[in-house]
């Protein structure tokens, strides 16, 4: 097995061993190398992960698309900066949370002026700003949230109306909902009201909210957007959708049992999700079934207050119950 | 400096001007283009806008860093046709002149690792961290990888050479910390540290410069009095050895190897005007053979 046992002392000669020490030069070589890269590697991903890590401030031009496919569709040459006539772009320094070197802006100090022949998108040479977007209306930078209804001015009543009348698709993107002011009971407060379906995203609300701090912001849709879920069906617009018929049949409607407190008895309530519908109620006057206005129930209720021996109470109950 | 700095036989030789004049063409060159770029921003004279990534000259030439935008499409991303003909002029250019040119002729991070590395000489700073040359390819290949794994430009996040083109163009903020980084490498840590055995930026363009025509050439090799400056000055010693001392072994006097950054230091520090620019075809092995083999002949 060991034929030169005899000679065991003799150590074979650098020169008869170098390919051997060669190879063993290799493979450290490469074990050192694939080390050094990886451990950097992994450095860098970590570190590219905090990039991704979606920061608020991240509002880009028009035609940017998913902040993902964004950072890797746009190779930082600033052509969108240079070409775009108001100069908001920017380029992030490294030391901004923005990924480094990609455009942004800040609405707050230069909301997007929503240039019609958009040079910005035209100027990109990746497509990383979609060149098939033609009409500036349909940009979607970012989403305007009134982010604080304790300071916007017409939360609390008055009339500022600023965010809405800038907005560049007003009465679309901004709207303002009428409600009660039930703090003076006799006013109408204006609700600045945002539709994400048309906001552009450009910021000139942001810029021109009065307050302080901006009430109103522009953030990154994706930080801001709910999702409703497929399973959701909204009544009244499927009924548009068909053509003004309900999908329910009104006669067949399913009614859930109410929940009242346990031992609790109402009096005049009926309930026919829980039980069969007596004529009456002993000893009462008719009862009031707890289906809502236009399904049969109220029209008994609104049709016959005088007999509603319940008196108001029991009738507010009723409808809240429908509810 | 205890002994003599290299480059002194040639100013002897030649005049200071000759001794000097690749180097000075080349700082001409990377000021110019800078200059072209700081156009714009600074006095609104817009021939060449955009940065090394992407711009367009006189609102017509597209050019394109082919190695970003490889990057982009490894991600995942077909770019628009602007881009794609600005990357194929650029590849073509470096092809023809070597693809490191970018390196020595370009680069604004040449600056800064040329003064790192002639102070390492002039302060007389010894030791180097040892890494192989070879390891740029290594970080090249992480780069690409990265871009294809995580769908994003990881690198272009780090990258100190357009984080230092674009600062000086856009706004630096602080990417002088990383600039100062790299020059403190090379300084004090490892020799040519950067752009001679780490930059995956010059490890790409020496890839497209493998096969390039224009080359420096050791023609009149016969003529070297081993006197040590070329390799003194070279950013890639290595590559100039296979071509001054190949006469023996059959090797032709053209510099081959793919790092060489044709930045003709070497003809400037020369006072035998050993090296000239030439083709890559024009490379006979018996140039200079005589003097090798009466050489060799003693030797034996």
């Amino acid at each position: 097995m060991f034929p030169e046992k005899n000679h065991a002392r003799r150590v074979p000669s650098r020169a008869e061993n170098a390919p051997a020490l060669a190879r063993r030069q290799f493979v450290f070589d490469s074990a050192r190398l694939l080390c050094g890269v990886g451990v950097l590697g992994l450095c860098l991903a970590g570190y590219a992960r905090k990039a991704l890590a979606k920061p608020p401030m991240a509002i880009r031009p028009p035609g940017a698309g998913p902040e993902e496919d964004f950072l890797g569709a746009c190779i930082r040459c600033g052509m969108c900066v240079r070409d775009c006539p108001y100069d908001i772009l920017e380029l992030a320094r490294p030391e901004s949370l923005v990924a480094t070197g990609t455009p942004y802006f800040t609405a707050r100090s230069g909301p997007c002026e929503m240039c019609e022949d958009i040079p910005c998108v035209r100027a990109c040479p990746t497509g990383a700003l979609d060149h098939h977007l033609t009409d500036i209306n349909k940009s979607r930078m970012g989403l305007a949230v009134l982010s604080d209804q304790e300071t916007c001015l017409n939360f609390l009543g008055l009339r500022c109306d600023v965010c809405y009348r800038v907005c560049p698709v007003i009465d679309k993107a901004i709207t303002l909902e009428l409600r009660p002011n039930t703090r003076t009971g006799r006013h109408s407060m204006f609700l600045p009201t945002v539709h994400s379906e048309h906001c552009t995203g450009c910021g000139k609300c942001e810029k021109a909210c009065v307050t302080d701090e901006a009430s109103i912001r522009v953030l990154p849709p994706r930080l801001v957007k709910g999702s409703l879920g497929e399973h959701y069906r909204l009544g009244w617009e499927e009924k548009t959708r068909a053509g003004g018929h309900s999908l329910v049949e009104d006669k067949g409607i399913i009614d859930l049992p109410d929940r009242l407190p346990e031992g609790t008895t109402l009096e005049g309530h009926f309930d026919p999700g829980s039980s069969g519908l007596p004529e009456r109620i002993p000893g009462r006057g008719p009862v009031l079934p707890s289906l809502p206005p236009g399904l049969g129930g109220a029209d008994t209720a609104a049709g016959s207050p005088a007999q509603s021996p319940g008196g108001a109470l029991g009738r507010r109950l009723s409808r809240e119950a429908a509810r | 400096m205890s002994h003599r700095r290299a480059g002194a036989e040639a100013t002897a030789a030649k005049g200071w001007l000759r001794a000097q004049c690749w180097l000075l063409a080349r700082r001409l060159c990377q000021l110019a283009i800078l200059a072209l770029f700081l156009l714009g921003p600074l006095a609104a004279v817009w021939v060449v806008k955009g940065n090394l990534a992407y711009s367009l000259t006189l609102d017509t030439l597209p050019l394109t860093d082919p190695y970003v935008l490889l990057q982009s499409v490894l991600a995942g991303h077909l770019p628009e046709k602007s881009a794609l003909i600005g990357a194929l002029i650029v590849i073509i250019f470096y092809i023809l002149v070597g693809g490191r040119v970018y390196c020595a002729w370009v680069c604004p991070l040449n600056l800064v690792t040329d003064l790192a590395g002639w102070l390492r000489y002039r302060l007389g700073i010894k030791g180097s961290v040892h890494v192989a040359r070879s390891s740029r390819y290594g970080v090249l290949m992480m780069t690409l990888l990265l871009a294809a794994l995580t769908g994003t430009l990881v690198w272009e996040l780090v990258n100190p050479v357009s984080m230092l083109q674009r600062g000086l163009i856009f706004g630096l903020g602080a990417a002088w910390t990383v600039v100062l980084a790299v020059f403190l490498f090379d300084l004090f840590v490892m020799s040519r540290g950067w752009c001679g055995h780490l930059c995956p930026v010059g490890a790409f363009y020496s890839v497209l410069g493998k096969w390039s025509p224009l080359r420096i050439s050791a023609s009149k090799r016969a003529a070297c009095n081993d006197c040590m400056d070329c390799f003194e000055v070279c950013p890639e010693p290595q590559v100039i050895r296979p071509a001054l001392k190949g006469a023996g072994k059959g090797v032709g006097p053209v510099i081959l190897a793919a790092n060489c950054t044709n930045c003709g230091r070497c003809i400037d520090v020369c006072s035998k005007d050993v090296f000239t620019f030439g083709l890559r075809f024009n490379n006979p092995p018996g140039n200079g053979v005589q003097t090798a083999t009466r050489h060799a002949t003693s030797g034996n």
